[in-house]
């Protein structure tokens, strides 16, 4: 079947299966590998992507679902402004290890912040618990929210490259 | 990852229509909602589908949270995160929060919704317990009309429910009596998890005295989800711990939990006695205080 | 949820930002280079790997967990139009593929032949266009199986009616894997029988998982006109891996590429050669094509390599006054069906051997029976340091069982018992040489920074209104850095790592690892190592790892190995090119090598500052015209491969706070101070990270995980809802300290962290539980402490978890 979506705000027109999970049309079709899959039970939250704005598990979701619907992915969390700043609070307090995880909580990340300019401590956490981590112990995670919310406009130069 | 086997997808565009698709296809069609508990199982290939009808778009037309006098009024659709964040369901039912707080996780309950937690039946799920604990009504909607089932009538079961191959559940009527609140703990081994054994209580008080009590459990079997002894035996006392102890103990004594790896069957019982005591007591603490998002003991 | 509401004391402000971009040229904070792609999700896993034509490969895997295997009937799924091979046991046999050897010296199926010996045991193979349809394809093979007894509890391994799992191996007739002791069994009898005070107690660790977020899988490549396999694979030890394929699959080494891209986590499920491996070498092998086999979740939690899983007996013996004389141990190991455990050859146990602790004691022995169960193979792994998990959650259990039975503080216990300073470097009664430590300033730090005395003071109070508070300790030393190849090998190959570095002529600098980061952050970890020797800003430092064909051999990341041994490895190749380059330098200042001093960076005449040659006008007079100093090549570059003299020896204080409520049992930990001793310390923010991952471990493995059977062998932990791992809500903000006690031997001091937290914090988490249950009159339970598992302990019969 025909499947036709808004994906990072540009329209995708592809020949899917009825079955075909959103994750596995975004990774294996459009070649956006950022969003992974970690668990066969909807669980481990490395999936997660925006469903018209909304954090949802992509693996719990039909490619047809999203038939007509705007996904976001990681790869549209930069702009041409530069990084968000989720994703620079997660370089900037150690928020990542493997990085495989990231993704997923920073997609859920932005959109509390969205909603919830000033989240605390337990609202961040209870925000990430349907996502799993394996590396960071969570912490870093929370001050990398924490950072994105404090430094909302916080560009920071980015730490890359040569100093010399 | 595992991934389901192949189906054909169909998107309805009406309430009205997805029973005709219903009428058409038969039992060889499943509808889909917010996915989250028919998809992993076909994604185990536990069921097996030719043809899903994906009702999200639905969500126009039965998702809502309507109060209105003596009923709140939720469409089938209304996801689980939208039940979580409406402070009018809150206020007339600090069930429905303290519930939504600890089902799924927040991703989750942004797609789950009412209509398939209760459709889905799951033994240890929590939506089933809260809308029997507040006595609610399920519309059900099918080619030959619509019909009004209580909830004792709707829940017939593990994994089954009243409504028909042909049918789709479209909305659940909560009544709203006066001097009343409510109240729901769940003990899991981790957030997220299914429940070790969860307990919702309403009461009613009227001069000091119950009125009414319902109380509806989670994850100890079958006919738990509403204790009609309870309700009995607390009717026309004021509270007390005494009432409560007796209301644990009637609750330990309904149920038969099975020892699995969330708990031992004895643990259970103990449990289904210890939240059915702390729902009340939270109950009758928000008739008397205002209710409050659950953080009393 | 717990409704008790604690003060949160102690704990730092979550606003409180660390400036960790301080770009220092060698150790300290400085953000990690590797986050800017993983925070553009342009990370490059395994599964992201996409080849054109590539198929691929679905495994079917048994429902039961002990059968003979009648018949398999491919020919359904040979005909799905999708479908370009279907291959059976019997058709590897065919090419002497069907068995494999372990990391352990044993064999193990690739795909079953004559019998499946575990639920989820590989079975036979399809490999078809797309991945939808290889899973379709799996449901059309129809293999029909003669159901046998399975084995599941260890306990009943060796009774003599004990169905025998291993008929594969010629004349074996029971399920006896291997015996195993150490110590001085005479010596520790004695002193056993002479104590004041005895206590004994049994002490299960059971089966957990590592479950990286990233399951395990591979890419094969085979170009058959080259002749060259390419394997783009999720392992830690991509040149270990290389050689074993070379061995088994008769290709030769040189013609085998074996790639680690971006790992999703590793945690030691990514050390084995896993038989989904094997099978998509083959396909390609067979089909000319590249093939991806990724496995699932419920693969990943039922057939890879499981972690513990260690029936213990633990005895300890004291004075009355609290000096403990001896520990003994008997211990019974399930190593599954097959003995798969990663450990080194003369270590079938691992590094057990150190359940001493960080007591000098007068004695100790260990006894130890492995046994043969029809579960998947394993055993070493989830950061448990070779075993050391198990050893210190023994040693610490039993110390605070005598802490109970003597009525002491347990804290108090231990600092009369630590090992002193002056008695370092310190030979255990079981051979271990413990390199350095101060361990009576580490445990106070921890106790200063938890408030432990008012904690105490708190819990006192909290009694007396019937709440249940508890406050556990746990102090560990880890052995890390496997180690001295005259020691230590795994399957032959020794465990010395080599490192090789190049400036360039612009003075930036390459340095290629023989070991796999799988999120510890070696990109930048070892930059700072090189800059730290050799000046050259980090930022200038290319780190090249998991690509055998251009770093050079070693035997890979786990065990704490890569900072003791790769990490020295590094040090001291930017020596020997900073060594090289100081005779450069005197050759471009015109002076004798005697009269020049380094400051990070530059060389510079002694007396004249300003007389000086950076770095990188060395790289460059290095590659440019004009003579060098007589017996200098050109270029600027070293290699080397380092043995390790010993293993390293870091350690720390843990302490942590738990409450329980008296009505569920369900347990809350409401703080968790975690101080570590890892020696020299490179990077203090990845440091804290790998210690706060490490706690998180300790949480779960305490409280939920377990991967548990029923008695027909069907593994009840094969989904992520089953086998639960702790989310943000389950665990607290970490409270971590640090004190520095260097390592004498290693080049730089530093002893490595990767796995101390998930060493040291299980029996942190258990003896504050225990500890918050001393009014029932608990002394101990095992894990995972599930508030049922509590509440059983509170009715008095806590019960052991297999």
């Amino acid at each position: 079947m025909q499947v036709t979506m808004t994906v990072n705000g540009d329209e995708v027109a592809a020949e899917i299966e009825g079955r075909t999970l959103l994750v596995h049309f975004l990774r294996d079709q459009l070649r956006l590998t950022g969003t992974h899959w970690g668990c066969d039970t909807s669980n481990c939250g490395t999936c997660v992507v925006w469903l018209d704005g909304e954090p949802v598990k992509s693996c719990t979701v039909l490619a047809a679902m999203a038939g007509g619907h705007e996904v976001r992915t990681v790869e549209g969390l930069e702009t041409e402004d530069g990084l968000d700043p989720v994703q620079q609070g997660f370089m900037q307090c150690h928020g990542l290890q493997c990085g495989f995880c990231t993704p997923g909580m920073m997609m859920t990340a932005r959109a509390l912040l969205d909603r919830n300019p000033d989240p605390d401590e337990q609202e961040i956490r209870e925000a990430i618990s349907g996502q799993i981590c394996r590396c960071t112990g969570y912490a870093t995670i929370v001050r990398s929210v924490r950072w994105a919310a404090t430094h909302a406009d916080g560009v920071q130069p980015e730490p890359v490259g040569s100093t010399s | 990852m595992q991934v389901p086997a192949p189906f054909e997808y169909e998107r309805a565009t009406s309430v009205d229509q997805a029973i005709g698709l219903l009428e058409r296809l038969g039992s060889t069609a499943r509808l889909v909602a917010g996915g989250h508990s028919l998809l992993p199982m076909m994604k185990l290939r536990l069921a097996n589908f030719e043809y899903l009808i994906d009702i999200n778009d639905l969500h126009a037309e039965l998702g809502y949270i309507a109060v209105e006098p003596g009923q709140v009024r939720v469409g089938a659709m209304t996801r689980h995160r939208e039940l979580l964040e409406s402070d009018e369901l809150v206020a007339a039912f600090p069930i429905f929060r303290d519930a939504e707080r600890v089902i799924a996780d927040p991703v989750v309950r942004n797609r789950g919704t009412i209509g398939g937690s209760l459709c889905q039946a799951d033994p240890s799920e929590d939506l089933s317990a809260v809308c029997t604990t507040l006595d609610a009504s399920c519309v059900i909607r099918g080619p030959r009309g619509e019909r009004v089932v209580s909830m004792n009538e709707f829940y017939r079961g593990p994994y089954e429910t009243a409504v028909g191959d042909d049918e789709i559940l479209t909305e659940i009527r909560l009544p709203i009596r006066p001097g009343g609140s409510s109240a729901y703990y769940k003990v899991d081994r981790r957030a997220g998890d299914w429940a070790v054994v969860s307990a919702g209580a309403a009461l009613w008080l009227d001069g000091g005295l119950i009125s009414d009590a319902r109380v509806g459990l989670a994850a100890v079997g079958p006919n738990t989800t509403g204790i009609p002894a309870i309700s009995e035996a607390l009717r026309g006392s004021p509270p007390s711990e005494d009432i409560y102890r007796r209301a644990g103990e009637i609750a330990a004594a309904s149920c038969q939990p099975v020892t699995d790896m969330r708990g031992s069957a004895e643990y259970k019982r103990h449990l289904a006695d210890e939240l059915t005591r702390r729902a009340l007591r939270t109950a009758v603490g928000r008739i008397a205080g205002g209710s409050r998002p659950q953080e009393e003991g | 949820m717990t409704t008790v509401t604690a003060p949160t004391a102690g704990r730092r402000p979550v606003d409180k930002f660390d400036d960790n971009d301080q770009k220092p040229v060698g150790h300290g904070r400085m953000l990690r280079k590797e986050d800017p792609r993983f925070i553009r999700g342009m990370g490059k896993y395994c599964d992201d790997f996409q080849l054109p034509g590539m198929l691929h490969l679905a495994i079917l895997r048994s429902p039961v967990a002990h059968a003979r295997l009648v018949s398999v009937d491919v020919s359904a799924a040979q005909a799905h139009p999708k479908v370009k091979a279907v291959i059976t046991g019997a058709d590897l046999a065919e090419k002497g593929l069907a068995w494999m050897p372990t990391l352990s010296n044993d064999v193990q199926a690739v795909l079953a032949t004559d019998k499946v010996r575990f639920q989820g045991q590989e079975v036979a193979f399809v490999v078809a266009e797309d991945r939808y349809a290889a899973r379709d394809a799996l449901e059309l093979i129809d293999v029909e199986y003669d159901i046998l007894a399975p084995v599941v509890d260890a306990r009943t391994a060796l009774s003599p009616d004990a169905p025998v799992i291993r008929d594969d191996l010629d004349g074996k007739t029971d399920n006896h894997c291997f015996d195993w002791q150490t110590g001085d069994e005479a010596a520790t009898e004695a002193v056993f029988a002479k104590a004041d005070v005895v206590v004994k107690q049994d002490i299960v660790y059971p089966r957990v998982h590592p479950a990286p977020m990233e399951t395990c899988g591979c890419v094969a490549d085979y170009e058959r006109v080259d002749g060259k396999l390419t394997l783009w694979t999720t392992s830690q030890a991509p040149h270990a891996h290389r050689t074993v394929y070379a061995l088994v699959s008769g290709l030769p080494e040189h013609k085998i590429r074996v790639i680690s891209p971006d790992l999703g986590g590793g945690f030691g499920n990514k050390v084995p050669i896993y038989p989904g491996y094997v099978c998509a070498i083959v396909a390609s092998l067979v089909l000319g094509k590249p093939v991806k086999w990724m496995e699932d979740r419920s693969e990943n939690l039922i057939s890879t390599g499981f972690a513990r899983d260690y029936i213990m007996q633990g005895e300890i013996a004291a004075t009355k006054e609290g000096k403990i004389l001896a520990i003994r141990t008997n211990v019974l190991a399930d190593h599954g069906a097959f003995n798969g455990t990663a450990a080194p050859v003369k270590y079938p146990a691992g590094f057990f051997g150190v359940f001493t602790g960080s007591y000098d004691l007068e004695a100790a022995y260990c006894k130890m029976t492995a046994v043969y169960t029809n579960k998947a193979p394993g055993g070493v792994a989830y950061a448990c340091s070779f075993r050391i998990t198990e050893a210190v959650y023994l040693v610490e259990r039993i110390v605070d069982c005598l802490a109970d039975e003597l009525k002491m503080d347990p804290v108090e216990l231990r600092l009369k018992n630590f090992i002193r300073p002056e008695q370092f470097p310190y030979t255990t009664k079981t051979g271990w040489v413990y390199d350095s430590g101060d361990y009576e300033k580490t445990m106070r730090l921890s106790m200063e920074l938890a408030g432990y005395d008012a904690l105490r003071r708190e819990q006192a109070e909290r009694r007396r209104r019937g709440e249940l508070m508890g406050i556990g300790v746990s102090f560990f030393t880890e052995a890390v850095g496997a180690g001295p190849r005259k020691d230590m090998d795994i399957l032959g190959l020794g465990m010395a790592d080599g490192c090789e570095l190049r400036i360039h002529p612009t003075g930036k600098a390459v340095v290629r690892l023989a070991v796999k980061t799988q999120g510890q952050g070696h990109e930048t970890t070892f930059a700072q190592i090189v800059a730290e020797e050799i000046g050259i800003p980090p930022a200038d430092i290319e780190v090249v790892h998991g690509d055998t064909d251009n770093t050079p051999f070693g035997l890979g990341t786990y065990g704490s190995r890569s900072t003791p041994v790769s990490g020295a490895a590094a040090a001291l190749v930017a020596r020997k090119v900073r060594d090289k380059a100081r005779i450069i330098a005197s050759g471009m200042l015109e002076v004798s090598v005697a009269d020049l001093e380094w400051t990070k960076g530059s060389f510079h005449v002694k007396g004249d500052p300003g007389s000086s040659v950076t770095i990188q006008d060395i790289a460059m007079r290095a590659h440019g015209a004009g003579d060098l100093p007589e017996g200098i090549e050109g270029g600027l570059e070293a290699q080397i491969c380092y043995n390790p003299v010993n293993l390293t020896y870091p350690y720390g204080a843990y302490i942590c706070v738990v409450d329980v409520d008296p009505g569920t049992a369900q347990v809350k930990v409401r703080r968790f101070v975690a101080v570590d001793d890892c020696g020299t310390r490179i990077n203090p923010m990845i440091i804290e990270g790998q210690v706060h991952g490490g706690l998180t471990d300790g949480v779960g493995m305490a409280l939920m995980q377990i991967i548990a059977f029923d008695e027909d062998g069907n593994c009840l932990g094969g989904s992520l809802m089953d086998y639960l791992i702790p989310t943000a809500l389950e665990v607290p903000d970490w409270e971590t300290g640090h004190t520095v006690t260097p390592s004498p031997h290693h080049p730089i001091g530093a002893k490595g962290i990767g796995e101390s937290a998930t060493v040291g914090s299980p029996p942190a988490v258990v003896n504050a539980v225990v500890d918050a249950l001393k009014p029932y009159g608990v002394r101990h339970a095992d894990m995972p402490l599930t508030p049922s598992r509590v509440w059983d302990a509170m009715q008095g019969h806590p019960t052991p978890p297999v």
